[in-house]
């Protein structure tokens, strides 16, 4: 295979490029590994005191710091106070928390919980797709909405139906979901009966949540749609395929959406993790019983620390990759800035 | 055809303004404006309705909701402020060096610090950081400015990145004028324009993830009368049931906020980007 040297040198330049972005997400996923693994040496105080409470005996504490490690040092060096108080540099080895934590993940663990003794691992593992579920609907709700409002907003530039889709819009960026989750609680269950107020057990009780969560993300995509349509309705190739007597329908449709939806695709990309994380605070609404439940009332509410760290490693991780996946599909999409 | 999303920016950026003055005055003045103590409990009061003795009503234990609206402002205020004053200034220092000097500096902050913070949903690391340190509302407060100066640095680094470039810069480096003199004298004047339109959203921001956390449980704890507190407490069905007007003031207190900072924004945005205002 003869190829030219542009086209080996481009080849290098993609190679070259992919690699270093490989590097960089390595460096990444591993400093926010660390800096979860290290959350836990925040804790005021001593974290088997917090758990335990302050009644619990010598024997208790000293048994719960053995199970859960927390008789090790914390990280490969310290600086504890002697019996005069004074700081003194200290080096612990490799046999220290941090490590400790790292071999787990390694092993697909993520330790056990503080307050039942279960595999951090299985309790998330049993609530991540209701969470996924919820982020996914969230997501189709706000395209649903946002498709259809932006392009007729765009292309009825300056009418009633464009400003009421931009009051909308903003309303829904300015309102935050514990606002709008308890309203909706209030219409729906309390006063029309129509839906429940919470829990996860008909197909329905998705309705709720799924609105409250992809509310603020519609009002986002529905203005991007509409400033991505009226930019591209000023382009030459609108105006090639009007002359070419297509109809203005297909035009919109076929041609404007089709180029004005790649901003919109980063964004939903980059929005899945903002679901993912505003997710924590509409499943507290809805008593949704997915990670952020599991977060939030097992894990910060009762001080179960091994949870809360599991929890925001998956949550963080899954960010990342979805990150990287819309960077993938942009890319895919817009052959201008494959390379670089 | 113009649409109020082209042309009234102007009008909404005004309304925006006088929001916020409202609010500042609010806040500053509120023994004076609250009507009643924020702490005060009398369960023979409980769910009442807006009337000319409790404007707003009063909630599941027969707090005034007026007072304690108008107090929230306060908190509310107190940490966009702080939040958006420390993470600017962070935020221009370190973007203002890694564009200054590129090279390995800008290297490790730019391609290393802005990716590790940009990995983490901002709201995610505020939750567990408060969650690890304990709730409160200067713990609160630390939370937001170590997740909101990354936007901060990323801006002013661009910034500086193009206006270095600039002959008058050039010109100044001829001279012989010192590195910081440059920095300070030459290139953040002229690169700090965007960073009030960033700031103005970061306070939306702030506002909002101040009540986000307390909504949770993570930030002012409960007797204290923050916006995200309220709505925590008048939730459950019960109340909602008797006094949804306990949920809906404070609701539209955050949405109004909100909506004030985001359009100062946006209008500052485009006073500021004239092709923007051409559309």
């Amino acid at each position: 295979m003869l190829l030219s040297a542009g086209v080996r040198t481009n080849i290098r330049y993609r190679i070259f490029g992919i690699l270093r972005r490989l590097l960089i997400l390595l460096l990444v996923v591993w400093t926010v590994v660390s800096l979860v693994t290290l959350l836990i040496e925040l804790v005021p105080g001593d974290p088997a005191v917090a758990v335990l409470g302050e009644q619990a005996t010598p024997e208790q504490f000293a048994q719960f710091r053995e199970k859960h490690g927390l008789d090790r040092p914390p990280f490969f060096f310290s600086f504890p106070r002697d019996n005069n108080g004074e700081r003194h540099f200290v080096w612990h080895g490799s046999e220290n928390r941090y490590t400790d934590y790292w071999r787990l993940l390694l092993h697909g663990d993520m330790g056990l919980s503080f307050r039942n003794d279960q595999p951090v691992r299985d309790l998330i593992l049993e609530r991540y797709p209701a969470t996924i579920e919820l982020a996914i609907f969230a997501m189709a709700i706000a395209i649903l909405i946002a498709i259809p409002l932006g392009v007729i907003a765009g292309t009825n530039r300056g009418t009633l139906i464009d400003n009421g889709a931009s009051v909308v819009a903003l309303l829904g960026i300015s309102l935050p979901s514990f606002v709008i989750g308890p309203m909706l609680v209030y219409i729906f269950a309390v006063k029309l009966h129509l839906l429940a107020p919470s829990g996860r057990f008909d197909w329905s009780d998705i309705i709720l949540p799924a609105f409250t969560l992809g509310a603020a993300l519609s009002a986002i995509l529905t203005r991007m749609v509409r400033s991505s349509v009226i930019e591209e309705l000023g382009e030459d190739y609108v105006r090639t395929a009007r002359a070419k007597g297509l109809s203005e329908r297909t035009v919109v449709y076929k041609h404007v959406l089709k180029n004005g939806l790649i901003p919109v695709v980063t964004i939903l990309g980059l929005q899945l993790g903002v679901l993912l994380a505003g997710a924590i605070i509409t499943e507290k609404i809805f008593g949704w019983p997915g990670l952020g439940l599991l977060l939030v009332e097992d894990g910060i509410n009762k001080r179960d620390y091994r949870v809360v760290q599991g929890c925001v490693l998956v949550i963080s991780m899954t960010y990342i990759l979805a990150n990287l996946l819309t960077d993938m599909v942009y890319r895919w999409l817009d052959p201008r800035i494959r390379v670089g | 055809m113009l649409s109020v999303a082209d042309v009234t920016m102007n009008r909404l950026t005004i309304i925006g303004l006088i929001i916020v003055v409202v609010l500042v005055i609010v806040a500053l003045f509120a023994p004076w404006i609250a009507t009643y103590d924020v702490g005060a409990t009398d369960l023979s009061m409980r769910y009442l309705g807006p009337s000319a003795a409790h404007w707003f009503g009063t909630d599941s234990t027969g707090r005034d909701i007026f007072s304690r609206v108008v107090y929230g402002a306060r908190i509310s205020l107190k940490v966009g402020i702080i939040v958006v004053i420390v993470s600017a200034f962070i935020g221009t220092i370190l973007g203002a060096i890694a564009g200054y000097y590129g090279g390995w500096v800008d290297r490790i902050v730019s391609g290393y610090v802005f990716n590790v913070f940009l990995a983490f949903p901002g709201l995610l690391l505020a939750i567990a950081m408060v969650a690890f340190l304990g709730a409160g509302l200067n713990k609160l407060i630390l939370a937001l400015c170590i997740i909101g100066w990354v936007g901060y640095a990323r801006l002013i680094r661009g910034q500086v990145l193009k206006v270095r470039e600039y002959d008058f810069v050039q010109a100044a480096r001829a001279l012989g004028a010192s590195d910081a003199r440059i920095l300070l004298i030459h290139i953040l004047p002229n690169a700090i324009q965007p960073l009030i339109v960033q700031a103005s959203l970061g306070m939306a921001g702030a506002v909002l993830s101040e009540a986000a956390l307390s909504f949770l449980g993570l930030g002012v704890p409960p007797p204290a009368p923050s916006w995200g507190v309220m709505i925590e407490e008048a939730r459950d069905l019960s109340t909602l049931q008797a006094a949804p007007h306990a949920l809906i003031f404070p609701g539209i207190a955050i949405a109004l906020t909100v909506l004030a900072f985001n359009f100062i924004g946006d209008g500052l945005r485009e006073y500021l980007d004239p092709r923007q205002r051409a559309r």
